[in-house]
């Protein structure tokens, strides 16, 4: 294997912007909020960054294509600007482009900043996207929710699992994010809800009711980062840096062979597997401190947490109904709210996954800042269970 | 000899509830709430008449891979969903037929279907191979009209050729005048018809006879002789009239599957012809007539060979396997008369890629996947390099047909998020028996029937329809497994 990115990147700043439905805000104000707060938090000035990278997923709506937008919104000083787009996984994409760029010595300080904003669709849930000439005229006209339910469906089959189980255990997962978003002020939900709200809610896409779903929201986040060496000079202290980032993408395997059991994420588990490797992480239920999964639905991030390895495979529905993964929790998970209820603009979701990962390692997390965190892993999922696009980032402090 | 030697059909699930669609428009037009009996089937949102045709066509010709006898194929339909493409191009496409096949759409008359047999027949006999003659019609009413109660949906499926013959064919009869008892113009959904007294007295009672009796006549059969007589009305009692005018047993005459199918118009003929081949004795005389635009008859004898064919279903089996409906609206909806809210979704731009869809045709229109020569492994869409981990073999796959193959189905669900004409959209993934997985929609479902590990079957359907440009796209769709209601035992 390869030498891996473990401490070669670290951190200089971030910044992210009040999620949720963001009617005041144009994609180029939710961009300079989030930018405002990195530079400031970095302390450079803008003729100090080498090259950005940018992720939005919504071609037309929003911002519009290729590298201008960003470049434009944010006046940058004539720098290479790079349009990531890899589905709801475009944020982490974004992060992994600059922090490569730097580590490769192309530059010295580049920013990953990624924006969506959906609300001025016109939707509630997710646009309709369009993929092409061909899929489309033999592939279902499928909706989010009902791609991720799936997981269900399979995950009852496949374990035996009781359906009624199955649906309070992920039921817990909205009710432990909504507890926790409760506790940022910049999460589009900030309120908690009972059980009983979530099991009662009108079903989306069975067994997902509305609570068991994501936030459609408007929202910004971005990244500085640089070598160490460059940070301390800088004046920075107690330094985040990257162990590990790791993507994998499917080549067809699961949706067309009769090999995949549909009840679990086939690329999760090879972007763990991965990413432990390169931060040299061997027990990750003792190693990993905290968690930020692409939470788009309940069962997801249920079932993420065994592709993780942080539950036996068929343990989920048990360690979430224990509390393993609340905020008191022996490894919590979505400590900001997650998708769940900090919301998910979509190419800005891998970027505030690290956000909540940089503020909890630095101390800065307010009401919700865990006790004395190291290690911090972010999971960043898009597409399908099927057919995705699986990020697995591993960050912490320097020499942890 | 020559005559049929296979035949099918096909009713759609769906029973309107005669009742609740008169009651529904009781304010309006109260005479028929008493007289509103049974069911009539009508099409679900994704069926049309070549989807219909394509069902009957597979009710005839069974899960045999190799479908290479059929030299022609003759779609008859007053309701063809496209005035110029060749609709029984599609339905070739998706029966995998070979492409040197004839192929042509017959229309115009209520009598397409019987005079398209009638061509077929006339094939067969002067040399060509096997005729696959289809009829199908998907009819669109007024609300509240006498037709909106009396007609059906479906489709009947023949073949006609000379080797294992089933029903000889003996003689046929024809006229043909402008006798005009309803009509249709040109870009018009909705037939306008003249005085029914005027049509049966001048029209049925005159004509049809005339047809009849030179049917007999080049058969050499005496009407006494006959054992089933069709003749498909929406009139009462006017097959028995007929019958009686023509010297045909009252007895002979067949049941016309008004009380739960409905008159399904153009294939209404053949459809009886297939429901009493079911059932029909070796040495038995068929006779079928049927009006429009004149009147057209054929003659056909049961021979021995019928004890060895069996349909893939069977009208009887696809009539047994009806749901009542009872939701007027969803009638309407489905004939297109009702234009319900379809929310911001219901606006997604349908356009189809038309060299897209020709390149493809093979994998959408007949569900052929790519199996690798080497591995085994079944690939759907085909690839030119397979997903086998590890060993990504190129230029291995052949085309490998699944469309008869049945499935078992692995993750679902049912939303209602996205616009579906028919909600909640049922979709997930199936395992074919013998490799193969795709991800597809449900059809024909009702709540519970599907779930991880239900055993699923493929139906042709309508896939999307492009309002704007006027254009349907067709693809397969997974249907729950029924036991045939003989292994229930019932009927």
């Amino acid at each position: 294997m390869a030498a891996g990115i473990k401490d070669k990147v670290a951190i200089l700043g971030m910044g992210c912007s009040k999620f949720g439905e963001r009617w005041d805000a144009s994609p180029e104000d939710l961009m300079v909020e989030a930018y405002n707060e990195a530079m400031a938090d970095a302390g450079i000035a803008p003729e100090q960054l080498d090259a950005a990278w940018f992720s939005t997923h919504m071609d037309d709506v929003g911002t519009g294509r290729g590298g201008t937008p960003m470049g434009i919104a944010l006046r940058l000083p004539n720098i290479g600007v790079t349009r990531v787009e890899n589905f709801c996984a475009g944020g982490s994409e974004a992060i992994r482009a600059a922090v490569y760029a730097v580590a490769a010595g192309a530059c010295d300080v580049a920013i990953a900043l990624g924006v969506e904003k959906l609300k001025d669709t016109g939707y509630g849930g997710l646009p309709v996207a369009t993929v092409g000439t061909y899929i489309p005229q033999w592939y279902p006209n499928a909706v989010a929710p009902a791609n991720f339910a799936q997981l269900a469906s399979a995950y009852r089959s496949k374990h035996g699992v009781d359906a009624a189980l199955l649906k309070r255990a992920i039921a817990h997962v909205s009710v432990k994010s909504h507890a926790n978003g409760a506790k940022n002020p910049k999460a589009h939900f900030q309120k908690a809800v009972s059980e009983e709200t979530v099991l009662k809610a009108p079903i989306i896409a069975e067994p997902l009711g509305l609570f068991d779903c994501a936030g459609v929201s408007d929202g910004a986040a971005a990244v500085i980062v640089t070598r160490p060496d460059i940070a301390r000079s800088l004046g920075k202290r107690e330094l985040v840096t990257f162990k590990a980032l790791q993507i994998v993408t499917s080549n067809g395997w699961e949706l067309q062979s009769n090999e995949w059991d549909g009840s679990y994420v086939h690329t999760a588990r090879i972007a763990a597997r991965r990413a432990y490797a390169e931060a040299g992480i061997t027990r990750p239920r003792e190693q990993i401190s905290m968690t930020e999964v692409h939470d788009c639905f309940s069962i997801t991030e249920l079932v993420t947490m065994e592709d993780l390895g942080l539950s036996d495979v068929g343990g989920g529905v048990k360690d979430v109904l224990d509390g393993m993964f609340d905020a008191d929790g022996k490894i919590p998970c979505q400590i900001d709210g997650g998708l769940k209820c900090f919301g998910h603009p979509i190419g800005a979701s891998g970027i505030r996954m690290l956000y909540e990962m940089y503020l909890q390692l630095q101390g800065r997390a307010g009401p919700r800042q865990l006790s004395n965190p190291s290690v911090g892993l972010t999971h960043n999922l898009g597409g399908q269970p099927s057919q995705n696009v699986c990020s697995v980032s591993i960050v912490g402090l320097e020499g942890a | 000899m020559f005559g049929i030697i296979g035949y099918g059909g096909y009713v759609p699930r769906l029973r309107l509830v005669r009742r609740a669609a008169a009651e529904a428009n009781a304010w309006y037009a109260p005479q028929f709430v008493n007289a509103a009996k049974g069911t009539r089937a009508f099409a679900n949102w994704d069926e049309d008449s070549i989807t219909m045709a394509v069902a009957a066509a597979r009710d005839c010709l069974g899960a045999a891979d190799d479908r290479s006898r059929i030299a022609s194929v003759l779609l008859a339909s007053g309701t063809l969903p496209f005035a110029e493409r060749l609709n029984a191009g599609v339905v070739c496409e998706a029966l995998t037929l070979r492409d040197d096949v004839q192929a042509a759409d017959v229309t115009g008359s209520q009598r397409a279907g019987v005079s398209a047999l009638a061509q077929a027949v006339a094939q067969v006999r002067s040399g060509g191979g096997d005729v696959l003659v289809l009829a199908s019609d998907n009819r669109k009413t007024r609300a509240a009209s006498s037709q909106e109660l009396d007609f059906g949906d479906g489709a009947a499926a023949l073949q006609i050729g000379r080797d294992k013959v089933l029903a000889e064919y003996l003689g046929a009869g024809t006229v043909t005048v402008d006798f005009v008892d309803h009509f249709r113009a040109a870009g018009e959904d909705i037939d306008y018809a003249w005085e029914e007294r005027w049509v049966r007295d001048e029209g049925i009672t005159k004509l049809v006879p005339r047809a009849v009796r030179a049917a007999l006549a080049e058969a050499k059969v005496e009407a006494a002789q006959i054992d089933h007589f069709i003749f498909p009305t929406t009139f009462q009692k006017m097959d028995q009239q007929l019958a009686k005018a023509c010297g045909v047993r009252a007895e002979a005459v067949t049941d016309s599957l008004a009380s739960r199918v409905g008159d399904t118009g153009l294939p209404h003929a053949l459809l009886l012809l297939a429901h009493v081949l079911e059932r029909a004795q070796p040495g038995q005389h068929i006779l079928l007539a049927q009006f429009g635009s004149g009147a057209q008859a054929m003659v056909f004898r049961v021979t021995d060979e019928i004890r060895n064919f069996r349909p893939a279903k069977g009208v009887s089996e696809w009539i047994r396997r009806g749901v009542e409906e009872t939701a007027y609206t969803r009638f309407l909806s489905f004939k297109g008369q009702l234009d319900l809210e379809r929310g911001m979704r219901g606006e997604q731009e349908r356009k189809t890629a038309l060299s897209t869809a020709y390149r493809h045709r093979s994998a959408i229109l007949g569900l052929v996947a790519g199996r690798c020569e080497v591995t085994g492994s079944v690939h759907f869409p085909p690839s030119r390099i397979s997903y086998d981990q590890g060993k990504p073999l190129q230029d291995t796959q052949k085309p490998y047909k699944l469309a008869e193959r049945r499935g078992t189905v692995l993750s679902w669900s049912a939303e209602f998020l996205s616009f579906h004409r028919s909600p909640p959209h049922r979709y997930g993934q199936v395992d074919f028996d013998g490799g193969g997985r795709v991800l597809m929609e449900f059809t024909d479902t009702g709540e519970g029937e599907i779930d991880a590990g239900s055993a699923v079957e493929m139906t042709f359907r309508i896939k999307d329809i492009d309002d704007r440009r006027g254009y349907t796209r067709y693809f397969w769709k997974a249907t729950p497994v029924r036991a045939a209601a003989t292994e229930k035992g019932s009927e």
